[in-house]
């Protein structure tokens, strides 16, 4: 077991000519909750999303819990396996049910049987409060409901780490507070958590460092006291004016 | 020798209706396994499997079925085989249904959004997994009316069949108006049973389309 459950080095990607991520460094420790926020377009999605290869970077390394991103091989399988992730539009399936949401990937990748997946998911969909609704299709829920069914599928998965993508984003505001209150119950469970999202009072409750994004580059990080009471850079200074 | 058009006559058409249907089915059954194949081929990663699958796309979309049936009928001879209309004619409706269905999937895949991909790739779904049960399925929905709208076009496409001498519906009108000369009875009648064939179909496929679109907006 290494101590370390992320470390970037030196990571680029670009869009064509356009460079999305410059010389990125990152170190996340096990346990550890992350919160990366950032104008749109900094680079804050592109820089989760390259944990789990949903984009392939161009050059640097990427070691996720011991294992080695690289391009091909069994690697990228391993990680994905391991590292759960949200997304801003739910993603859910939806011609599946809920359930079936739930239990199709432990079944295909884990191998587990389907009533250990059938277990394994209800247990998940209580756990986010919405046991109810195993049955239905994600069509028929609100948008939090979906959020958070989403949450209890990459959980199915027993991941290590949590990838979250602007999971909050796309809900009406009286849907934000069920989903941030599941994240923070994970939080405190102590899983290891990367999240993009511009929820301050989240982040100010279970971040371990705070991150900002301009333009590709890591441009600050601090403890969530130091990040939002002594912003040092005058980029994060005007972004905490925009968004307070 | 010129005899009056009866009801043997009506009789003999209506049985060479079943070859019409059952060049459309070998053509649609064929056509739908090359035509996943070409559609998988067309949104794989692959370049080279890319475009070779437009190439073919582009081939059979761009030369009459005519012309296709008349390059698998005399091919059949080139390589050795025994010339046989029916074979030549499943053959030559098989490339071009694959051709069609190819395109009209290849579309129906690419309607589905792209977070349902990265969905499936971020629980380390292996492409097999996440074709058969997350794009597909939803591709099918969206490909459904289109497909049956295909399957009337095909219906009818098989009667140029008749040209290099397969039996089907049309030819068996052919037949009939040569010893009876009545062309306008005769093919009227081939006509209406083509009719017969396709608009359920076509009905089909309309309501199909409904159902999806209601299905989109809700």
């Amino acid at each position: 077991m290494t101590e370390n459950a992320i470390t970037m080095r030196g990571v680029n990607k670009y869009y064509g000519g356009f460079h999305a991520l410059v010389d990125v460094d990152l170190t996340v420790r096990r346990g550890e909750r992350i919160v990366i926020c950032g104008p749109s377009g900094s680079g804050k999605s592109t820089l989760i999303r390259t944990i789990n290869q949903l984009e392939p970077i161009e050059s640097g390394s990427i070691v996720v819990d011991g294992v080695e991103l690289k391009a091909g091989g069994d690697n990228v399988a391993k990680i994905r396996r391991d590292v759960g992730m949200v997304f801003q539009s739910f993603n859910l399936f939806p011609h599946m049910t809920v359930l079936e949401n739930c239990m199709l990937a432990p079944m295909k990748t884990r191998k587990v049987t389907r009533a250990e997946a059938e277990a394994t998911a209800r247990q998940y969909l209580d756990r986010v409060k919405i046991p109810e609704q195993a049955e239905k299709y994600p069509a028929q829920l609100s948008g939090g409901q979906q959020q958070r069914v989403a949450i209890a599928r990459a959980l199915c998965m027993k991941p290590r780490i949590m990838l979250f993508d602007e999971p909050t984003s796309a809900l009406d505001p009286e849907m934000v507070n069920e989903v941030l209150e599941t994240m923070i119950d994970l939080a405190r469970d102590g899983m290891t958590m990367l999240c993009v999202t511009h929820e301050m009072e989240f982040a100010r409750a279970v971040a371990d460092r705070v991150i900002f994004m301009d333009k590709g580059v890591i441009v600050e990080e601090n403890a969530p006291n130091e990040f939002f009471g002594n912003p040092q850079n005058e980029r994060l200074q005007t972004f905490l004016g925009q968004i307070a | 020798m010129i005899r009056e058009f009866s009801a043997s006559d009506i009789l003999f058409i209506a049985s060479a209706a079943r070859w019409t249907l059952i060049l459309s089915a070998i053509a649609f059954l064929g056509g739908a396994i090359g035509g996943l194949g070409i559609a998988l081929a067309r949104t794989s990663g692959g370049t080279l499997l890319r475009r070779v699958a437009a190439g073919f796309i582009q081939i059979f979309q761009g030369t009459p079925l005519l012309m296709q049936l008349f390059l698998v009928y005399f091919g059949l001879a080139v390589v050795g085989l025994p010339i046989n209309p029916l074979l030549a004619a499943a053959v030559a409706l098989t490339f071009h249904a694959s051709a069609y269905l190819g395109e009209i999937w290849r579309g129906a895949i690419e309607a589905v959004p792209s977070g349902q991909t990265e969905a499936s790739m971020a629980l380390s779904l292996s492409y097999t997994d996440r074709m058969r049960h997350v794009v597909l399925p939803q591709a099918m929905r969206l490909a459904v009316a289109p497909t049956v709208g295909f399957l009337v076009q095909l219906i009818k496409g098989t009667s140029l069949a008749s040209i290099i001498g397969f039996t089907e519906l049309t030819r068996a009108g052919q037949i009939i108006n040569n010893a009876t000369f009545k062309p306008f009875l005769v093919f009227g009648t081939v006509a209406a049973l083509y009719f017969i064939l396709c608009w359920p179909l076509s009905l089909l496929a309309r309501r199909l389309e409904a159902r999806m679109r209601r299905a989109v907006t809700r």
